[in-house]
């Protein structure tokens, strides 16, 4: 009797530490499917519905203040600069591996160019592009926009456009 | 009657062999087993669907870790890259590769690519990223050289002893905002000292070691 009710103490002291209920809760982690869902991946959403977060209409365009351009000069520098280069003018590390060209934000063409044009192109992509849209949120791409304009911008700056105090390191 | 019996002897030998092993093994199997890499996985690299070489795409092409990895910033977890992301650019570059072959068909049959998770966490841990990238904290404090990383390895062991060592003591552990994506990273003689840091992200030690908050 002794040596069974032992065995049966050391089963169950062993069978209790190995159930570690704790660490994996009933409960949903991202990229879980719910358990025993008969959904298959990926988790779609519903035809003709939207996401809590999604703006129904797209943001107009902010007013261009320093933080719009740095935002934009970061996102632009994560997002867009593996192709279109830190310049903008298309020579971007994936461009030297082998992506198409984009065209240069410096050309006339794209200079003439509608701030709409490349918040679209964000939006939908374009030829070879992708669509941006799961990647940069709308206001991000309004600051984008201001970033690439700037960009043009500085392409064809003279010295005599900087202000006076701030010529010392560029000369 | 004898005070030792017959047997005294193997009963000595007998204690004296489990108070020997138990003195070896109790230690071994309390303080070293749990921290042997084998156990905590760290150092391990787990066979991923598509060879994925951080080293290529962060150090030799210098992709933010965040063309990837987009949510880190505004949410506890960091997101893992869609197949769309992968095919923004090898939808035109490597496109024959037979490496990406499992690209090509997640894209074609839209199912995404299961990845081995490389960090796992338990439930009753609630990780935030983006918290942890706000106040300075560099991927690559617990990431390890993920930038130089050919297969993705796991850099830390996630214990919470491990957890604890920052949350008492954070100051060597942040840098600059600018910097925090930077995988080679290094302190240098310029970088503000980590009580400046402290004060700049408003760093405040005396609560960040409270059960609650990583455990709700």
């Amino acid at each position: 009797m002794t040596w069974r009710s032992g065995l049966a103490m050391v089963g169950l002291s062993v069978s209790l530490a190995a159930c570690d209920n704790m660490a994996n809760q009933p409960k949903l982690n991202p990229y879980e499917l719910p358990y025993g869902s008969q959904t298959e991946w990926p988790l779609k959403p519903v035809p003709h519905t939207v996401a809590r977060d999604e703006p129904l209409n797209a943001p107009s365009p902010p007013p261009v203040t320093m933080a719009l351009l740095v935002r934009g000069q970061q996102r632009f520098n994560i997002y867009c600069s593996p192709c279109h280069s830190r310049l903008g003018d298309g020579n971007g590390m994936i461009v030297q591996r082998g992506f198409p060209h984009p065209p240069s934000y410096l050309s006339e063409t794209l200079r003439q160019a509608p701030n709409q044009l490349f918040y679209d192109v964000i939006t939908h992509g374009y030829g070879a592009m992708y669509s941006y849209a799961d990647r940069v949120e709308p206001a991000d791409r309004w600051a984008i926009v201001a970033y690439i304009r700037a960009l043009q911008a500085s392409a064809s700056a003279s010295l005599s456009d900087v202000p006076a105090d701030k010529r010392g390191g560029l000369q | 009657m004898a005070v030792f019996g017959p047997r005294a002897n193997l009963f000595m030998t007998a204690a004296l062999l489990v108070a020997f092993c138990g003195g070896i093994f109790i230690p071994l199997g309390i303080w070293v087993v749990p921290l042997m890499g084998y156990n905590t996985q760290e150092r391990f690299a787990p066979v991923q669907p598509v060879p994925f070489s951080h080293k290529h795409h962060v150090s030799g092409l210098g992709i933010d870790c965040r063309y990837c990895h987009t949510t880190v910033e505004i949410s506890a977890n960091a997101g893992m890259p869609s197949t769309a992301v992968c095919m923004t650019c090898h939808s035109q570059v490597w496109t024959n590769a037979a490496m990406l072959a499992p690209d090509r068909q997640s894209l074609a049959k839209d199912v995404p690519i299961r990845w081995t998770r490389v960090y796992g966490l338990p439930d009753y841990v609630y990780f935030d990223h983006s918290i942890h990238i706000a106040k300075g904290v560099g991927c690559t404090e617990c990431h390890g050289p993920i930038g130089d990383m050919a297969m993705t390895w796991k850099a830390s062991t996630l214990y919470m002893s491990w957890c604890l060592s920052c949350h008492r003591d954070p100051a060597p552990h942040l840098r600059p905002s600018d910097q925090v994506f930077n995988p080679h990273w290094r302190r240098s003689e310029s970088t503000p000292s980590g009580q400046v840091l402290m004060a700049q992200y408003h760093i405040k030690t005396q609560n960040l070691s409270d059960c609650g908050i990583c455990h709700r």
